[in-house]
């Protein structure tokens, strides 16, 4: 497990302000950041206050994103297609985002697996929480940390 | 004092030839080598390789008839333009200036099909430049910068190595002399062009590299010239002489 | 209509896990970027994505302005009987794109 370094939030800013996009960055506010409280909101929004623990699902992320503009993530929830135990739908909780739900992604009758890969922005080095729901209403979460260099907040204001 | 005269004309000369002959400063190494094994796949990928969008689009307009039924394709069959962009910017008679493959476009469209011209970063030009491009995909670059195109990479080589900006930097500063150093938490590439257009993950969409030029010139606080202007033509035309030993990636994906 | 590229396997038999890609030009403006006057230029995204196929959906997506720009997805479906395979994206204002590939299935 890689250790991280928390660095302030005005700091960072003004670290990544810095580079390239410095000029504008400065005059015009940066999106406020999810954090727990509204984390927490967007799973209860969702799944009320349903128990969720570990389970068989896996969320392939990449450890560095040189942009946060275009993460690939990967999600493979390993349960039977048929029974109680199907997978239903999967959502992404990226927990610094501005909006923390990222995606919720949906699992047909004619689901062949509970897979799929889609590409996701990402404000900043962060922790992705991704949590499945099964048929009978158990909710399994897997959390990823990952690296990211420049975030997809900070590109916004770039003239070129 | 007699005797330095032509001392200088042949130290003069051996500068002239050390440059011009020996070739690029640097082995030519390309953006993709500075990517995350995710961002290479991505490129590799030719279905989910966002720049092929654009190609598809390139190809769509290549059809599209004017008002008298004339099209690109009329003239240049589908898959006709191998090689092309390759050779890119080159010498133009007709126009006696060195151009780039944007402004051949422009040009052709006007004087054969009647048609305005293309408006830079327009997504029909970059669908265009993106389409033409990829026909030239894994073949070397070919710029040719003797003859009449000497005096265009002569001022695009001084644009390299001039500094600018608040920050008075050149682009040598930093894709010449700090090649694989970090700047901040990003590695810094050569700054080649043989991937253009590129989908730039950073815009979120495809971009030029008169675009790529503004941006890197308003990274140093420096004002930039104007898309198209021939200050960037010619620096294009020095840029693609530093890709010469790469291959046409287009579309490339870049961070 | 925005530029879409579907991928499915021309065949396949009866049986097998087949996977599906799709992806659509769309800039997916997230409401925080800012033009070169300073102003905020507003959301504009596509909300919704759906895959059918043999009358019941494989795949459906509610995209945030977190999904990125020319969203692209990659799922499985299950081949059953030879037909078309159906995708439908729709946008924030309703606007619909879709798309269709045929599946042979011996």
């Amino acid at each position: 497990m890689t250790d991280r370094i928390h660095i302030p939030e005005i700091s960072r800013r003004g670290v990544l302000a810095g580079f390239g996009a410095g000029l504008l960055l400065t005059a015009i506010p940066i999106p406020v950041r999810a954090d727990q409280p509204l984390v927490d909101a967007a799973i209860k929004d969702l799944f009320g206050d349903v128990p969720r623990s570990d389970g068989n699902i896996t969320v392939t992320l990449p450890p560095l994103a040189q942009t946060g503009n275009n993460v690939p993530i990967k999600v493979v929830v390993d349960s039977p297609m048929d029974g109680p135990q199907r997978p239903k739908r999967a959502v992404i909780i990226a927990t610094l985002n501005p909006r923390a739900l990222v995606g919720e992604m949906i699992w047909g009758p004619g689901a062949a697996k509970a897979e799929f890969s889609t590409n996701m922005r990402l404000s900043g080095t962060q922790d992705v929480l991704t949590i499945a729901e099964l048929a009978d209403g158990t909710l399994w979460q897997v959390q990823n940390r990952i690296m990211v260099t420049v975030g997809a907040c900070d590109t916004l204001s770039i003239r070129y | 004092m007699k005797l330095l005269a032509p001392l200088a004309v042949i130290v003069v000369a051996f500068g002239a030839a050390t440059v011009l002959g020996q070739g690029n400063p640097l082995p030519p190494v390309s953006g993709y080598d500075f990517l995350t094994p995710e961002n290479q796949a991505l490129q590799d990928d030719d279905f989910a390789n966002p720049g092929m969008l654009w190609v598809e689009t390139g190809a769509t307009l290549w059809a599209e008839p004017n008002a008298a039924g004339q099209s690109c394709a009329s003239c240049h069959a589908d898959g006709s333009m191998q090689g092309v962009d390759a050779r890119y910017p080159e010498w133009d008679d007709k126009l006696g200036r060195v151009i780039n493959l944007e402004q051949r476009i422009n040009d052709e469209r006007q004087t054969r099909l009647g048609l305005e011209p293309l408006e830079y970063e327009s997504e029909a030009l970059l669908g265009l430049t993106a389409y033409i491009g990829n026909q030239s995909k894994g073949l070397p670059v070919d710029v040719k910068i003797d003859g009449a195109a000497a005096a265009s990479f002569e001022r695009g080589r001084e644009f390299f190595y001039a500094r600018r900006g608040q920050l008075d930097l050149s682009c040598a500063s930093c894709h010449e002399q700090h090649v694989g150093d970090h700047l901040r938490a990003e590695v810094i590439s050569q700054g080649q062009t043989n991937g253009f257009p590129i989908y730039r993950v950073l815009w979120q969409t495809m971009g030029s590299t008169h675009r790529m030029f503004a941006w890197c010139n308003e990274a140093v606080r420096a004002e930039p010239y104007p898309l198209g202007s021939q200050e960037y033509v010619d620096l294009e035309l020095f840029e693609r002489w530093r890709s010469l030993g790469l291959k046409v990636e287009t579309p490339a994906l870049r961070r | 209509m925005p530029n879409t590229r579907i991928k499915v396997p021309k065949s396949a038999k009866a049986g097998d896990v087949v996977q599906v890609r799709a992806i659509i030009q769309h800039p997916m403006e997230n409401g925080f970027r800012v033009d070169s006057q300073g102003t905020t230029i507003p959301v504009e995204i596509i909300t919704d994505f759906v895959c059918s196929y043999d009358g019941q959906e494989v795949f459906r997506v509610k995209l945030a302005p977190g999904i990125s720009a020319n969203p692209y997805f990659e799922f499985f479906l299950t081949a059953t009987k030879t037909g078309p395979v159906d995708f439908r994206w729709q946008d924030q204002d309703g606007t619909e794109t879709t798309a269709t590939a045929p599946l042979e299935v011996t």
